[in-house]
């Protein structure tokens, strides 16, 4: 029992991870009906933003670990992300706007594997280890907890996905309570019918590819915390991983993205402690498989009609 | 319509292969090592260009396929391959007949995968086609008697020149005469405009399983000759950047385009090792040298440049047969 709320707890921490690049897929998916299959690559973009910018703003604030400093290189880290993003839109897929489907999918196949060549070339192959920015340590509880104290919980933990759960209501108000919202959502029901009421079109996927790009680059940032280890190919498991889970939520559905996040988490956990590590990922996309073959518009995603 | 006979074309292929592996204890062995990984990226690609370029399924899982090919023909001539005397010709029957198994059960594998294609396009199914071959490995990952993580070796090389290039000519002749017939222009049909073929009449179920079966088959049976050529694979060999590999190939060369892909794989194959020697030159600056030994870099890249500028390919719809493209 106890131990089920231990893989409970770690699965839910992964889970979050996942739930913030499924996000960025999910979005571009909206409003441009194609998977961004460099979205993976954003996120260890993100890692590597946060290496590079930590020393520098941990300084700012005594240099050790700290938790302004920590939000600052996730701030910054964010901000790399969300400009990379709005680049990658603008050179590669907005020339192929009108292009078929496959050619912007080549073309995104390309891209992804042009950061994580690049990244090999520009960072090094080998795995680093990202700076402390916050001192982890396992929280203790109380004695009169019972069996409950003897649960693992580390403050990295806790910092996933109260991080995870913030940005997930900004996110929410944003695209619920704004104008620039309001018109990203207009575009995902009908981009032609949006037009013709004066949405810009540019200016709001441009928007999109920012915020989704940021939340990947916060992953990355929050991933490190947990696991200091980074390299240039962390990207494509991860990335994969999301996407199941955005698949699994029903792609083009925000709040499916966060559930299908947390859920592919834990599986993940309770495949690693029940059952063989060596068949985790297998797993995954057995679960991708089913979900498109039983359920195509996943759990909370509405079907759609193919139209001649 | 045609220029030249198909079947004609076939024997003089498996007349220039025999002939070839003749003089091959005459080549450098790493130019002979380079001919033979030629041929089999040739077949690889052109059964790819079968589903993606022709039938216009794209399928990121083709090195699966490959998996599947490699790991049963190795498994068979490992547990068989003295079954019926240790000659020459006995051995070599073994092999023959493990790379035509190696085909076929990649071939069900294919069937496999082609059964979710059917309500699947684009995105979802080059995914999907990623995760079986993640599942593939998988499988094999955990498999004991398929040596698992360790890899599987001590496999008798039996993949000459001969074999690698009928091999070749079998799978170019199979798939170019199957799609320039009456019934394989329903390929094309697929590629097309799905929802008009199917108005038409064609079974663009049909099709699209059929397109993998065979493009899985090719595959299977390329990973055969690699296994055998190599006679050590490993689950690591056959991932996902393995399966980009081809993908670039097809598309560099120019999607249903079987001349035009098999001149990108000869390309693609022979480039590696350019830039390798490239890496060595101790006169060029460091960066350069460095930037060599990344040939993903020149792959995504060249990937990008194509797809904005010339999506049709380095080599467009240049055909074997054709009078003018």
């Amino acid at each position: 029992m106890i131990e089920f709320l231990q893989q409970l707890i770690n699965g839910l921490a992964q889970g979050s991870i996942y739930a913030l690049i499924a996000i960025g897929y999910t979005m571009v998916f909206g409003v441009l009906r194609f998977i961004n299959f460099a979205h993976g690559d954003v996120y260890m973009l993100g890692a590597f933003a946060g290496f590079y910018t930590a020393p520098k703003l941990m300084a700012l604030f005594g240099g050790g670990p700290s938790y302004a400093g920590a939000a600052l290189v996730l701030v910054s880290a964010m901000s790399i992300c969300a400009l990379i993003g709005v680049l990658i839109e603008r050179i590669c897929y907005r020339p192929l706007r009108q292009h078929p489907r496959l050619t912007v999918l080549i073309t995104a196949i390309g891209v992804s594997l042009l950061l994580e060549s690049g990244g090999q070339y520009l960072f090094g192959a080998d795995p680093q280890a990202f700076p402390e920015i916050i001192a982890d340590a396992a929280i203790e509880f109380p004695a009169s907890w019972g069996i409950f104290s003897n649960l693992t919980v580390t403050i990295g933990q806790v910092i996933v996905v109260g991080s995870t759960l913030v940005l997930l209501l900004v996110l929410r108000t944003v695209v619920l309570h704004t104008k620039t919202g309001m018109a990203m959502r207009a575009l995902s029901l009908n981009p032609v019918a949006a037009s013709l009421m004066g949405v810009n079109i540019d200016a709001i996927l441009s928007f999109t590819f920012a915020i989704g790009s940021a939340m990947a680059g916060a992953a990355g940032v929050l991933t490190s915390i947990q696991q200091p280890s980074i390299d240039p190919l962390m990207g494509i498991n991860a990335g994969l991983k999301a996407f199941v889970a955005a698949v699994l939520g029903g792609i083009g559905n925000i709040p499916g993205a966060a559930l299908g996040g947390v859920l592919i988490g834990l599986l993940e956990a309770l495949v690693v402690g029940y059952v063989n590590p060596t068949y985790r990922d297998p797993l995954v996309f057995a679960v991708l498989i089913l979900v498109l073959l039983f359920k195509p518009s996943g759990l909370l995603g509405k079907p759609e009609r193919e139209k001649v | 319509m045609k220029s030249w006979n198909p079947k004609l074309a076939l024997l003089l292929a498996l007349l220039l292969a025999a002939g070839a592996n003749v003089f091959s204890s005459a080549i450098n062995p790493y130019y002979y090592d380079i001919l033979i990984t030629i041929g089999i990226n040739i077949i690889l690609a052109v059964s790819l260009n079968l589903v993606t370029g022709y039938t216009g399924q794209f399928s990121l899982g083709h090195a699966g396929f490959m998996a599947v090919g490699a790991y049963f023909s190795a498994w068979v001539t490992l547990n068989f391959g003295f079954s019926f005397g240790s000659a020459v010709p006995a051995t070599t029957t073994v092999y023959v007949l493990a790379l035509a198994a190696g085909g076929f059960v990649a071939a069900a594998t294919g069937l496999l995968v082609g059964v979710p294609s059917l309500r699947l396009r684009g995105d979802y199914l080059a995914i999907v086609t990623l995760g079986f071959s993640e599942i593939i490995k998988g499988v094999i990952q955990n498999a004991e008697p398929l040596g698992a993580q360790r890899g599987l070796g001590g496999i008798v090389q039996h993949t000459n020149l001969f074999w690698t290039f009928a091999g070749v000519a079998l799978a170019v002749y199979g798939i170019l005469t199957l799609v320039h017939s009456t019934y394989g222009s329903g390929f094309l049909a697929v590629r097309d405009d799905e929802i008009a073929a199917e108005a038409m009449g064609i079974n663009t179920t049909k099709y699209k399983v059929l397109a993998f079966v065979i493009g899985a088959f090719f595959a299977g049976l390329a990973g055969g000759l690699y296994a055998h050529f190599k006679q050590f694979i490993h689950p690591e060999g056959f991932n996902f950047l393995k399966s980009v590999d081809i993908v670039v190939m097809v598309i560099l060369g120019g999607m249903g385009s079987t001349a035009g892909v098999c001149m990108a794989a000869v390309i693609l194959t022979i480039l590696p090792e350019l830039l390798r020697a490239v890496s060595g030159y101790s006169w060029l600056p460091e960066q350069v040298r460095h930037l060599a030994e990344n040939r993903m870099i020149l792959y995504s890249i060249l990937l990008i440049v194509l797809m904005l500028n010339r999506p049709q390919g380095l080599f467009g719809k240049l055909n074997f047969g054709s009078r003018k493209s």
